[in-house]
């Protein structure tokens, strides 16, 4: 039967995946734009600005696909999960407020300036808008990236009657998987960046946009995924080593290890079956786990038998979710180290550069333009199913924190929600190949629109 | 922590405070642009745009006050947080689903092609309505003591119709001062329309709220306290006359005044919350959980009570900004 709990579970893993969806592009996209518009006051080309302006209009949307998301998220903890602010808001709530106080109002105000205030203030005022804004929502990923690893690595707080009280916000801050999540985040929206910047552009290239800002905004992305990926990469290898340190439960699932022991194989595919406690399929590099993990081809690598009560109850996370989660993760990672490494390759060997890429790299780009996004949510997939039972590792379990809502009621908000997900996700995919279009044709396709503003224009 | 005396009871109060007022800078600041939202279907496709504009820049900051307000009830009040939101469950779905169209529909509406405008015009009016009327409804159930029956949800109803009027209204004031010509005078005559709502809506919260409970009726209707509030109902009377005469005057020939509705309107504003405080105090959830036992632990208060202070300023200070930088007749926005 389908329960409160596991429709509540689903419903805040709905909204999460899509919210963060958008802070994941407007983090490293904000930091993008103000690299165009540096580019241009140094340089006084008018490709960086014709980037500028196509590339801030993708930001303004995706803004508010994070705001208005964003906010469903502060209501929930209420709605749904009252149990998690009773137990944990001594320390949650503040981390949370500071992220309001410091991060989203500095965001807020100068998004104006960003976006429309170019020909209202001074250019410098108008370059440190894009700074504070790009800086608001770095610092968001801050404090969020603080509150959730403290939820994965809690410490610096004490149990007084049930209720978390905190000890050292130091450490509670800068808890033991907070610089590695963080690192990881920050490169993962600098790749899901990377890539669409990569992605739209090559779609603009094969239907025919020569401008100079098409050729320029691909190689800007092209070049950050080549730099980042390889970052990325060994980021994520600490984060895991970090993880076997303090939740090896978590990496167990990952590797689908069942039984703790050495000489671990590396598992690529398997059907892990949580009844029968054991692997189906497996398809193994013998010694890969212990290698990776333990760096020796004898390293213990924990098993996930370890994690069980005495009465049978699995206290390990739900292991295919993970197992896959990972394996699509990394897959993804693979894939765009080979196409950007690929890409800039083959461009280097072009007198052209990235303007003579082969028709097959630009459509692969293009299928790729979402790639980053893939990658984070199965990211995120393996790291917060992987804490599960838990909701805050070893202090408050899932199960506790659920606000007693009746199912159904759950289940209507459910719906709603994904249906109006579902079209706004498609409604934003759209539009922005459209903007891609429109750019490429120039205004030909909105003549309507371009003859209003002639008429404004001259009515002024 | 303890130069105020003992931080269990001052702590709360402040956060009481802190919280209160930013409900109502955010119902002053997004009341007029979901009101703006509210007249968008009595105004021609040009007008729209004109309309947008006024509140394009502001929109984003006005709802940060929401999510302020949502998390010091959050983080400062974390029981009463569980119990207010679990008991509106539904109409907080109803309202984030009306925010969410609402706030995309800024940015769809501009950046769509041509032929999905209309669609969007539209989700961008319905999201403004939607969510105007669910807070009109959670305002109704929490005076009523988030208790559920007929009459309860009747009297949210009222409350729902009133505050969306009342946000129309305030929307209308806003247009008035951002916009001139044609558009302010429909602004003019959407105000008119709408005065005689808001006169209903503030006798209904006021005239219901004491006969929730007796304490509240004691706190008002008593010598000397009736005699000392008695500023705040003729305060609000003499600001609803404000309102009716400058409506009628307006549009004036230099556009000199056309900022006096907008500022009576917050005027009320301000006098309805204050009134509305002083009925529920010490309460938060009203008549069974005050602020002092639902309070997050006094260290926890403590630090983000040092943030606020050093922060607050600076919000203020940047906000005050954006609105000068955005002053002035809305003209159409141009990222370039």
């Amino acid at each position: 039967m389908i329960d409160t709990l596991l429709l509540s579970r689903i419903q805040f893993g709905a909204n999460i995946s899509f919210h963060i969806l958008f802070p994941t592009i407007t983090i490293a996209l904000g930091w993008v734009l103000l690299f165009f518009k540096l580019r241009f006051s140094a340089t006084g080309e008018e490709r960086w600005m014709e980037a500028y302006r196509f590339w801030v209009k993708v930001f303004a949307l995706s803004f508010a696909m994070g705001v208005v998301s964003g906010i469903t998220m502060s209501f929930q903890f209420g709605t749904n999960w009252p149990g998690f602010m009773g137990t944990v808001g001594n320390i949650a709530g503040p981390l949370l407020a500071y992220e309001i106080l410091t991060a989203f109002f500095l965001e807020a105000a100068f998004i104006g300036i960003m976006l429309f205030g170019f020909s209202r203030v001074p250019g410098w005022l108008h370059t440190l808008a894009t700074v504070l804004v790009a800086f608001g929502t770095t610092l968001s990923a801050f404090w969020i990236l603080a509150l959730n690893s403290w939820m994965h690595t809690p410490v610096g707080f004490e149990m007084r009657d049930g209720v978390a009280h905190a000890t050292d916000w130091l450490a509670i801050v800068f808890n033991p998987s907070m610089p590695y999540r963080l690192s990881h985040m920050l490169l993962a929206s600098g790749l899901t960046v990377a890539f669409l910047l990569a992605g739209v552009s090559a779609y603009r290239r094969l239907i025919g946009d020569e401008q100079p800002a098409t050729l320029v905004t691909l190689k800007t992305g092209l070049v950050l995924a080549a730099l980042l990926i390889p970052v990325q990469i060994f980021a994520g290898d600490l984060h895991g080593l970090n993880t076997l340190q303090h939740q090896p439960q978590k990496i167990a699932a990952m590797e689908g290890n069942w039984q703790t022991g050495p000489n671990k194989p590396l598992v690529l595919f398997a059907l892990p079956d949580s009844e029968a406690r054991e692997n189906h399929y497996e398809l193994a590099i013998p010694n890969g786990a212990s290698l990776i993990l333990k760096h020796s081809f004898d390293g213990v690598v924990p098993g996930l038998d370890d994690y069980v009560a005495d009465d049978g109850t699995p206290l390990h996370p739900p292991v295919s979710a993970v197992f896959w989660s990972f394996r699509i993760m990394v897959g993804t990672g693979l894939a765009m180290l080979a196409i950007s490494w690929a890409s800039l390759g083959f461009a280097w060997h072009r007198r052209r550069g990235v303007a003579g890429l082969h028709k097959l790299l630009l459509i692969g780009l293009v299928a790729m333009t979402f790639s980053g996004w893939l990658a984070t949510l199965a990211g995120w997939y393996t790291t917060e199913i992987g804490r599960q039972p838990w909701l805050v590792q070893g202090v408050l379990m899932t199960r506790d924190a659920i606000a007693d809502v009746p199912a159904p009621m759950v289940l209507a908000t459910l719906l709603t929600y994904l249906a109006t997900y579902a079209a706004l996700l498609l409604a934003y995919v759209g539009v922005l190949f459209y903007l891609a279009r429109k750019a490429t044709e120039g205004d030909r396709l909105m003549p309507e629109v371009s003859t209003s503003i002639t008429q404004l224009k001259t009515a002024e | 922590m303890h130069m105020f005396g003992d931080p269990a009871t001052w702590l709360p109060v402040t956060f009481a405070g802190l919280m209160g007022l930013s409900i109502l800078i955010y119902v002053v600041l997004d009341g007029f642009d979901l009101g703006v939202g509210v007249l968008f279907p009595m105004a021609d496709a040009k007008e729209k745009d004109r309309m947008i504009a006024s509140i394009g820049p502001f929109w984003d900051a006005n709802e940060t006050w929401l999510v302020m307000a949502i998390g010091l009830l959050l983080v400062a009040f974390p029981a009463a947080h569980g119990t207010i939101l679990t008991a509106l469950y539904l109409p907080v779905a109803i309202m984030l689903i009306g925010l969410i169209l609402r706030g995309v529909a800024f940015e769809f509406r501009a950046k769509a092609p041509a032929p999905r405008k209309e669609l969007w015009n539209r989700l961008f009016f319905a999201g403004s309505l939607v969510t105007a009327l669910a807070q009109g409804f959670m305002l109704g159930l929490y005076i009523m003591g988030l208790e559920f029956t007929l009459l309860t949800i009747a009297f949210g109803i009222l409350t729902a119709l009133c505050l969306t009027v009342g946000f129309g209204f305030i929307g209308a004031t806003w247009l008035i001062i951002k916009t001139d010509g044609q558009l302010q005078q429909k602004a003019v005559g959407w105000a008119r329309q709408g005065l005689v709502g808001i006169i209903v809506g503030l006798a209904a919260v006021s005239l219901a709220t004491p006969f929730v409970s007796q304490r509240i009726l004691d706190k008002w209707f008593s010598v000397p306290e009736f005699l000392i509030l008695a500023p705040l109902p003729l305060m609000s009377i003499l600001f609803v006359v404000v309102l009716w005469i400058s409506l009628r005057h307006l549009p004036d020939t230099h556009d000199r005044w056309s900022w006096v509705p907008f500022a009576a309107t917050s005027a009320l504003f301000v006098l309805a919350f204050a009134g509305l405080a002083y009925s529920f105090y010490p309460y938060v959830v009203p008549e069974k959980l005050t602020i002092y036992e639902a309070a997050s632990a006094p260290e926890s208060l403590f630090i983000i009570l040092l943030g606020t202070l050093f922060v607050l300023p600076i919000i203020i200070g940047y906000s005050a900004l954006s609105y000068t930088v955005f002053r002035g007749k809305a003209t159409e926005l141009r990222y370039d």
